[in-house]
């Protein structure tokens, strides 16, 4: 392509950064030194057009060597990549943890989403206001600052933050619990405090499936894996074959975990039977629904059970490439599979000829940039291809065309674990756990006020009230004042309602959902207008803003809430309802994705059920 | 499956739309059913020379079995297909998505979607009244994930102050309701330049150059299609928002002529706009088997010295 660019060149920072990712420029097309033959040729011109995939790892490679990209950066970039300087704006400024304007090396992210609220955010950042200064503004010698963000999947630990620091060495590490003080030091520089092993609630019980590993096999080793049993599910589906691996899935019965809960068999099956070639697999860990950090805990303590599934879902749908993509906000989480992917690879159990079966597979990690929408699936294949994470139209599905167009697996992490079971002890056994339409067991994130927060597994049909007493009952004042499923796009369940069973069926009943596995208890003391305005702050947030049902209408929706909020509705006090009720209506029915169509489930929920902005000023 | 198996016998698909069943061309989409059967409906980032992006959703339709609306524009017809046009479902969400837009955009110009708003009843007013415009380059210097929460007094709206870098174009980004039809003539639909793309996220989402350099400074050639494509007026040749300006511009008195573009060997077929004899603007027809519309900046703007009667010595 014929590119124009500015006049703005990159720093010999910014250069190394790229040059350190994708290697020295070949020639002065890319960017490099122009020799004579470049006047009459350009040597690699049509693959050129192939690596617009890596735009997004490029910009995060600027980004951690210097904290923002320049236009010089981004000039850079395009050459190298030969994308037009304009459309790797749009790309720049669609993530959150990107910065097109300079921004000092050291920054601190303060979760203020919905279970750190709970947890005494707000005090937080009260008090970052009061000490450092107001958020987004240079702190110091102007060498930090610090940002309010939303959930960054630690609510167990909550109140949380997580500090970046740019530099020859960056560094990326979550802090939580965070106290005033963890923080300050943060902007300072100072490293921050150890983050302590995850401690499993239901440590030793042996009931766990999912969870069994966690806390007792060494998580950055593959011998400690192996020894536990690693692995031998992807033996079994060798000898099973890629048809014999789907029967099972399908017998098992098992429904995605991400939140739509589609059957994983039937959808393995469509991508197996494409005749498109080839096929790919993408393991969907932007897992960024607030109050949820299962997938986190999964692939910080069991990376390698994460790798066999995924290699075991490559063989069964026929997939040469796999693409892991992991939110940008879980730096350990990436560590941890990058390490184990390396010792995968190095032992034979991801490359050309795996365990001498044959079968080609490798797995290549990619890092989410602080954006919500990319945990919707197509528009995370976009985000991998190097375009704005703006979800596509469906149909056409992925099964049809997904990443690069092509027939695509896409599963979440915990649809992904529970594959090695099934594998390991059938589908029919998997399918007698749990109850008839809702097979298997399902993790859930217990977080806010509950005794023991933290990450539980339990067969399907465990009343709530089960698994709140599980995990030592309700904590803050004892008294519950709702319980909040599924997350932002999730709803309410009250303490009437207490005794449904978790499943898919009976949560529906509710008029609640499962969703992500998100519980977030909530006592009488919560002001649960706040937690509102938060959630509709977020979706404003969030949008990609491609659609105007959702552009438009997460923006209406917070002005709205606001007034009902200070008890100033547009007219009387119903027509203010109304609006907001007609608003909802659009955002689901016309919306293109799961965002705009789940933007106004919680407020609904909390009005109807929790009678939440029934007041008019006094 | 085999190939002749997943063939109809028949080369058509047959559905039922509003309770009348028809048999459209494969591949036809459910607009294409739409009009062929005299159902209007609304568009606004759908044109025949793009490809459809399926963002304004105002084209929604109810489909039997699906639990959202399905946008016309780009969803084809299936056999079997049963859909509604005019549903309650439908035409609130037309009306709503008419209500966001007309809230928070200017769309004075906008002749088709007024002519929707006033089929659906749309009363953008009922959000009340709209803030303070925006400072010039405050909406480009927003960051994603982060806005100022707002108070609800009174709600957001995209107005700032107009754009105006270059002697061809304006750019007015108030009438702007992201159709993303500019971005697509600019890229690989028509002109392959890729000046502009959308920017940021959500309700800052805007269209941009790279880092929102003057137009000058960005790869834009001048070819003028995104004027083309325009559905909002956002997007204007210079003459004709200085005329508007000047309260000059009176459509009702200009004539439109059809000519071949004399710059190169292709044989454009120019479309003439002139106004009291004077030529104002230059457009091309949509289904010209050559332009589709589009143009080039010669084509487009090389008319200036038409009429000038200093030309000779220009």
């Amino acid at each position: 392509m014929d590119l124009h660019y500015t006049a703005a060149a990159p720093t010999a920072q910014e250069r190394a950064a790229v040059d350190q990712l994708l290697g020295p420029p070949t020639s002065g097309w890319e960017g490099g030194a122009r020799r004579p033959i470049d006047g009459h040729t350009a040597p690699d011109a049509r693959e050129a057009r192939g690596r617009r995939h890596l735009l997004l790892p490029a910009l995060h490679a600027v980004s951690a060597r210097v904290g923002w990209v320049s236009e010089g950066a981004l000039n850079y970039i395009c050459r190298r990549l030969t994308v037009p300087p304009a459309d790797a704006y749009g790309v720049l400024s669609f993530y959150a943890l990107l910065s097109a304007t300079p921004r000092p090396p050291t920054i601190v992210h303060v979760c203020d989403d919905i279970a750190c609220m709970v947890s005494g955010a707000q005090a937080l950042c009260a008090d970052l206001e009061r000490t450092v200064g107001p958020a987004g503004s240079p702190v110091g010698d102007g060498s930090a600052l610090w940002l309010r963000s939303p959930c960054l999947g630690l609510c167990e630990r909550a109140p949380a933050a997580l500090q970046t620091v740019a530099g020859e060495q960056p560094r990326s590490e979550p802090i939580a619990p965070a106290s005033s003080a963890d923080l300050r030091a943060a902007l300072a520089g100072v490293a921050t405090p150890a983050y302590t092993p995850y401690q499993l609630p239901q440590h030793g019980s042996s009931d766990l499936r999912l969870l069994r590993r966690i806390g007792r096999v060494d998580p950055t080793s593959i011998d400690a894996y192996l020894t536990a049993g690693g692995y031998a599910a992807l033996r079994r589906a060798f000898e099973l074959g890629p048809a014999g691996v789907i029967a099972e899935v399908s017998q098992s019965k098992l429904l995605g975990r991400g939140g739509a809960a589609f059957a994983t068999g039937r959808k393995w099956e469509a991508v197996a039977n494409q005749p498109e070639q080839p096929h790919h697999l993408v393991c969907n860990a932007d897992e960024s629904e607030p109050g949820t950090f299962k997938d986190r805990v999964l692939m910080e303590e069991d990376p390698f059970a994460l790798l066999e599934a995924m290699t075991i879902a490559a063989f069964a749908g026929g997939c040469e490439y796999g693409y892991l993509y992991v939110r940008g906000e879980y730096p350990r989480a990436t560590r941890r599979l990058s390490g184990a992917i390396e010792q995968a690879r190095a032992r034979g159990f991801l490359g050309q000829n795996i365990l001498q079966s044959g079968l080609r597979f490798d797995v290549e990690l990619r890092s989410g940039a602080g954006a919500y929408i990319c945990g919707e699936e197509t528009a995370l294949f976009n985000s991998i291809e190097g375009f704005r994470g703006e979800p596509r139209n469906k149909p056409p599905f992925p099964v049809q065309k997904g990443l690069f167009g092509k027939p695509t697996v896409v599963n979440n992490v915990e649809t992904l674990l529970n594959v090695l079971d099934i594998i390991v002890s059938g589908g029919a056994n998997f399918a007698a756990i749990g109850t008839p339409a809702s097979t298997g067991t399902k993790l859930f994130c217990l977080s806010g006020h509950v005794v023991i927060p933290g990450l539980y597994e339990v067969p399907f049909g465990v009343t709530l009230r089960q698994l709140i007493e599980s995990a030592g009952g309700v904590a803050g004042s004892k008294r519950l004042q709702a319980v909040l499923m599924g997350g932002a796009a999730g709803a309410f369940v009250t303490a009437d309602e207490l005794d449904t069973p978790l499943t898919f069926e009976d949560m529906r009943a509710v008029k609640a959902t499962l969703g992500s596995g998100v519980v977030l208890l909530l006592d009488d003391t919560v002001n649960l207008e706040a937690l509102l305005l938060r959630i509709a702050a977020f979706f404003r947030d969030e949008s990609c803003g491609q659609c105007v049902p959702c552009r438009v209408g997460t923006a209406r929706q917070e002005e709205s809430l606001r007034r009902l909020a200070a008890g100033r509705p547009l007219g009387s006090l119903p027509q203010e309802r109304a609006l907001l009720t007609e608003m909802g209506q659009a955002m689901r029915d016309a919306s293109i994705c799961g965002l705009g169509q789940t933007a106004s489930a919680a407020i609904e929920s909390a009005m109807t059920k929790l009678n939440a902005f029934t007041r008019t000023a006094t | 499956m085999s190939v002749a198996a997943a063939r109809p016998a028949a080369e058509g698909v047959t559905l039922e739309i509003d309770g009348t069943e028809l048999t459209v061309p494969r591949g036809a989409t459910i607009l294409d059913a739409c009009r062929s059967m005299g159902v209007d409906t609304p568009t606004l980032c759908y044109l025949e020379n793009l490809t459809p992006v399926n963002v304004c959703r105002v084209c929604v339709v109810e489909l039997e079995g699906s639990r959202v609306l399905v946008p016309a524009c780009s969803r084809a017809c299936e056999p079997g297909m049963k859909i509604r046009t005019d549903s309650e479902r439908v035409r609130l969400s037309r009306r709503l998505v008419l209500e966001f837009l007309a809230s928070s955009v200017d769309v004075s110009l906008a002749s088709e979607m007024q002519r929707s708003m006033i089929r659906y009843q749309a009363q953008p007013e009922r959000f009340g009244s709209a803030a303070a415009p925006h400072a010039a380059g405050e909406r480009d210097r927003a960051t994603p994930g982060h806005h100022h929460a707002p108070n609800g007094e009174r709600h957001q709206t995209v107005e700032q102050p107009v754009k105006v870098d270059n002697e061809l174009y304006v750019r007015d980004y108030s009438k702007c309701i992201l159709c993303y039809k500019c971005v697509e003539a600019c890229g690989s639909d028509a002109q392959n330049t890729f000046a502009i793309a959308v920017a940021g996220r959500g309700f800052d989402a805007r269209i941009s150059t790279e880092y929102a350099v003057p137009l000058p400074d960005s790869a834009c050639v001048y070819c003028g299609n995104c004027i083309g494509v325009c559905p909002t007026g956002a997007l204007m040749f210079k003459s004709e928002r200085d005329m508007r300006d000047e309260g000059t511009w009176d459509e009702s008195r200009q004539t439109k002529a059809d000519t071949i573009c004399g710059y190169c060997g292709v044989g454009c077929t120019l479309t003439v706009h002139a106004q009291d004899g004077e030529i104002v603007k230059v457009s091309s027809p949509m289904d010209h088997s050559v332009t589709r519309g589009h143009l080039c900046v010669k084509g487009r703007f090389g008319w200036q010295f038409v009429g000038r009667r200093d030309r000779e010595e220009v």
